[in-house]
């Protein structure tokens, strides 16, 4: 290889962006189309300096907007390179056209989506308001809970997206500031170990095969375009999953480091349980273990993949348990939250009677403290006790004002 | 183009232009190139024209101004002389007969159900008033 390597420390001082970064400079990315925007862009700004240090062999491309970003990408892809980015927000939102296009054209790019709340009102701090808008988007999306997770699910996400029976892009997601600017010790791989879990980029009908030539992006009316749809939809409810899962168990080979679909937290035995995603499912485990020592037996579910959705997975977790609240960090406006349905749907056809109650929080980088969660674990123990949901099934959590749930 | 099922056909909104790899593909003829069934050539798109360009080779100079301008790859040549006009990829624009510097022009626009050989038989004659 004809750059430099780095000699990283066995544990490294990095926030979530910066072990993005460093994951991304280990893969050796060969193009990084960007548009840099809070709170993502230390991992594209980290990707510009290590290639501009000699560390990376690549290109970075400076686009005019968040869409040019993701179309850079797709055609970088469609040329026969690896190719990653990142955004956040708005930025994400303005790509979300694209994000078809990738998905649809089966390129495995690697997005970091630094969550943060969608405007208005303008907001730069983390919810999943961005994450949930991506969700129907046909990609695959991991979710780091703290930095050593930005960047051991980066080089997973290579792997996965890059699987010639995959191929299709991937979402790596962390909370914005709370995770993306929040440094932690980070146990590293050296560039050598890294590189060689990811593996040398076999490219797949690329354009730059000039011996087999292809159009990518092609138009399909009424005769071809469910197919290409089904077939999609098919890859990832069936392929993506046993693929994640292999990939986890050989990064636990490498690292011994293990990863779950669905992160279940003292849940052998417990009777109330939250269900959330990123940094939030640590402080709900801090808690969880409080509440045990106050007599409640609590456990906690995160979601390490959120799409494809893991339905049994959260069912078999779930089985057990007698009250359940879901977490949602972004807006439902008009509907109950995502996570709420989901597991609504996982659970509806088992022997579960489990009490399922949603809560939404957090929104736009409000904390949810651990004040919030003994709560919100008294008031499952209630539910237990009553043997029926006592309270709405949709509250609000963390909001001034006047008492708010619904349905 | 034949109708497949969902797990018929490679992943991807992709298609190949040839059958199989290819080598000089500059240095093959058109009709000499493997052209896979995805590729738009082998499909015709004459009943799009209602108009057609006739070719009279008695006063072409092959000077190729109808084949740099034919937006349909239209115009076949081969070792710089013309041919004629691939008339299952002619959409019947005009622009050949328009960039045509011959006098009178080797291509005419006519009637998509004019005969051929009565309009060669009545070519205009050249004209000294646009000399």
């Amino acid at each position: 290889m004809a750059f430099d390597k780095i000699q990283l420390k066995d544990i490294e001082v990095w926030d979530g962006n910066h072990a993005a970064a460093q994951a991304m400079r280990q893969c050796q990315i060969d193009v990084v189309a960007a548009y840099p925007i809070t709170p993502s862009t230390p991992i594209v700004e980290g990707y510009a300096k290590f290639l501009a240090d000699g560390y990376i062999e690549g290109e970075f491309v400076m686009v005019e907007s968040e869409h040019a970003a993701m179309s850079g990408c797709i055609g970088a892809a469609a040329a026969g390179g690896r190719v990653a980015t990142a955004t956040s927000s708005q930025g994400f939102a303005l790509m979300v056209e694209t994000l078809y296009q990738a998905s649809g054209m089966r390129l495995p790019i690697v997005l970091n989506l630094v969550n943060r709340a969608l405007a208005a009102p303008l907001n730069v701090n983390g919810d999943h308001s961005d994450m949930y808008l991506g969700r129907d988007s046909g990609w695959i999306q991991l979710n780091a809970y703290c930095p050593q997770n930005a960047y051991d699910l980066n080089l997973i996400a290579f792997k996965v997206s890059e699987d010639h029976e995959i191929r299709l892009p991937c979402m790596v997601h962390q909370d914005g500031f709370m995770t993306s600017h929040t440094a932690q010790g980070v146990y590293t791989l050296s560039d050598d170990a890294a590189y060689g879990f990811v593996g040398e980029y076999k490219p797949m009908n690329d354009m730059l095969d000039f011996e087999h030539p292809v159009t990518h992006g092609v138009q399909t009316e009424e005769d071809w375009h469910f197919e290409h749809k089904a077939r999609q939809h098919n890859d990832l409810m069936v392929k993506v999953m046993p693929k994640i899962q292999a990939a986890f168990d050989d990064f636990e080979k490498l690292t011994g480091r293990k990863y779950n679909i669905v992160e279940k937290y003292d849940m052998d035995d417990a009777d109330v349980c939250v269900v959330c995603m990123g940094s939030s499912v640590e402080t709900a485990r801090e808690v969880a273990t409080e509440m045990r020592a106050k007599g409640i037996k609590a456990g906690v579910v995160g979601l390490r993949v959120i799409r494809p959705f893991p339905f049994f997975e959260i069912a078999d977790a779930l089985k057990s348990v007698k009250a359940i609240a879901a977490l949602d960090r972004s807006s439902p406006n008009g509907a109950p939250g995502m996570l709420f349905n989901e597991i609504a749907g996982a659970l509806f056809n088992t022997d579960t009677k489990a009490l399922l109650s949603g809560y939404v929080y957090g929104l736009g980088g409000r904390d949810l403290t651990k004040a919030h969660l003994v709560s919100l674990f008294t008031e499952l123990q209630a539910n237990v006790d009553a043997g029926k949901v006592t309270t709405s099934l949709q509250q609000f959590i963390g909001v001034r004002g006047p008492k708010l749930s619904f349905l | 183009m034949a109708k497949q099922g969902w797990d018929e056909f490679e992943i991807g909104a992709m298609l190949r232009t040839f059958e199989g790899k290819i080598e000089d593909i500059a240095g093959t003829n058109q009709e000499d190139r493997a052209y896979s069934q995805n590729s738009s050539f082998v499909a015709s798109v004459a009943d799009w024209r209602i108009a057609k360009p006739v070719f009279n080779k008695d006063f072409c100079i092959d000077c190729q101004f109808c084949w740099i301008y034919c937006p349909d790859v239209s115009i076949i040549s081969r070792d710089k002389k013309m041919i004629g006009v691939d008339m299952d990829h002619c959409k019947g624009c005009g622009i050949c007969v328009e960039v045509c510097p011959t006098n009178p022009k080797s291509l005419l626009m006519f009637p998509e159900k004019a005969d051929e050989e009565t309009e060669l038989a009545a070519w205009p004659t050249k004209n000294k008033e646009t000399i």
